[in-house]
């Protein structure tokens, strides 16, 4: 056994309400609406409006897992956002965050950056400073407006939204059973400083770097707590397309009804570091007491960090303080191409 | 309200969550905060309060020519809206279109990006309105 019990006392969520869908982005790039659904099974996704930016999607999710945990927002110790979009490239997101839900002035705070599993360490991070002592809670986000080049096949995915979780040690939703990472120095999709928009090393993206990371991080945990694919209820895979979580889960020896309830990319397109969280919290949405999920998050460059958690009683008397995935997605109003460029800055305009 | 935030840090970041006064000897509120209650004068037992943020559109307009820093959100909704608790706000309504805000329409706060001061300025954070969502989404 584990010497330390940490777990989730709250989680919550934000997904912007508009919309893009595939066919509209193809359309203005001559592509084939049909054939690129398919390919990378994604219907639409979700856009930040105007006045939208990771400050903002992590400061809603942060409300809704206060809420849900019904703790002072004095009592959080600690504030980690994981984003590739923070609003300032010197300025942490978190301080604002901070601020916006009362946890400040006493308390610790960070930005951090790790593709889309920047999230899934800012848990880590809090497990540990729960688990010493250091801190009663803990406040892990990950939450992005991603951004794709004009005509990139990137631009079809990268979508905005992000889910915040309170870790801490007294009145678990859930209980977090392990975690287990793997890292290493893998080119396979990067921004440099000052550009806009991120690249891909094209084919590198899959066997390499995605499938290499995910499958070790997942075994590696599995073999490490004695755990079979058969032993969980529910899996969440980090989810670039629909296609990456599925290839992963059915080489694992996941099947399609262990990932079902999780799978949200062909709805709201990749949230990047919002994409393995919201995956979770849709699953806590529905998950019965008892029950079991494995979560692996990947992140380019590159990492996987996975972790085993189980639902307890409690989830049943938290559940409705705060909205559901479901109530974010099915709030959605589509745009077009047009408002969808002028949304998140891709004109240049008169000064 | 927030327990044991000292006063000074409770006034930075107003702008942030809704905070007004409340009167203790009359139960009024008001927002933004007042030195004196003009109904007790000198009786005024002011104190902070954190107000909920829900209430309902008194009166609203559709701004389509912005004042400088935010020419490029337009059409846009600014409205008075009136708290549940009785002041009054002055604010812009989002995740709504211009045929789409009515008065009396139920709304609740959210936290938005507010202005930007050009392209390596501070960004503003505040609160805004949105329609408010009903009890029952709040449920799986
Ligand atoms: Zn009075």
């Amino acid at each position: 056994m584990r010497p330390l019990t940490v777990g989730i006392c709250g989680y919550g969520v934000y997904i912007p309400r508009l919309r893009i869908r595939a066919e509209e982005i193809a359309r203005i790039w001559g592509g084939d609406g049909e054939k690129i659904k398919k390919g990378l099974l994604i219907e639409e996704k979700a856009v930040a409006d105007f006045d939208e930016d990771t400050a903002t999607i992590a400061t809603e999710a942060a409300r809704n897992a206060l809420k849900m945990a019904g703790i002072e927002p004095a009592a959080v110790g600690a504030i980690y956002v994981g984003s590739e979009s923070h609003p300032y490239a010197v300025k942490p997101t978190a301080t604002i965050v901070a601020e916006a839900i009362e946890a400040a002035p006493v308390m610790t705070a960070a930005d951090y950056e790790f593709a889309c599993k920047a999230g899934t360490a800012a848990i880590q991070t809090c497990m540990g400073l729960v688990g010493s002592g250091m801190i009663e809670y803990g406040l892990a986000i990950g939450a992005d407006t991603a951004q794709g080049a004009p005509g990139d096949a990137l631009e079809y995915t990268a979508a905005s939204g992000g889910a915040a979780y309170l870790i801490g040690k007294k009145g678990l939703i859930a209980e977090i059973e392990d975690t287990y990472s793997v890292t290493t120095d893998t080119p396979d999709f990067w921004r440099r400083e000052g550009e806009p928009y991120p690249r891909h090393g094209g084919r590198f993206t899959g066997s390499p770097a995605y499938f290499k990371h995910v499958l070790s991080a997942t075994l590696g945990l599995m073999k490490k707590i004695g755990a079979a694919p058969e032993d969980f209820d529910h899996a969440v895979f980090h989810q670039p397309n629909g296609k990456f979580p599925r290839n992963a889960a059915k080489n694992l020896g996941f099947t399609d009804r262990q990932l079902k309830e999780g799978i949200l990319v062909d709805r709201i397109g990749n949230t990047y570091s919002g994409s393995s969280l919201l995956g979770l919290a849709r699953v806590l949405d529905v998950a019965k007491p008892g029950e079991r999920i494995l979560v692996t998050a990947f992140g380019s460059g590159a990492g996987s960090d996975s972790f085993s958690i189980r639902v307890t009683e409690e989830i049943e008397k938290r559940r409705g303080r705060a909205p559901a995935v479901e109530t974010y997605i099915s709030d959605r109003r589509y745009i077009d191409y047009g408002t969808y460029v002028k949304l998140r800055r891709k004109i240049k305009v008169a000064e | 309200m927030t327990m044991g935030a000292p006063r000074f840090w409770r006034k930075t970041q107003s702008r942030y969550n809704l905070y007004g006064v409340k009167c203790k000897s009359c139960n009024a509120t008001y927002f933004p905060p007042r030195k004196i209650c003009p109904s007790c004068r000198r009786a005024s037992k002011l104190e902070d309060v954190k107000l909920t943020p829900k209430g309902e559109v008194l009166t609203y307009t559709v701004i389509r020519s912005a004042p400088e820093g935010f020419e490029r959100q337009t059409p846009y909704i600014m409205a008075i809206v009136k708290l549940d608790e009785g002041p009054m706000v002055t604010t812009q309504i989002v995740d709504c279109e211009p045929d789409e805000v009515e008065i009396g329409m139920a709304v609740e706060g959210v936290f938005r990006k507010i202005r930007e001061s050009g392209k390596d300025g501070p960004i503003y954070y505040g609160f805004k309105f949105r329609p408010a969502r009903a009890d029952k989404d709040l449920a799986v």
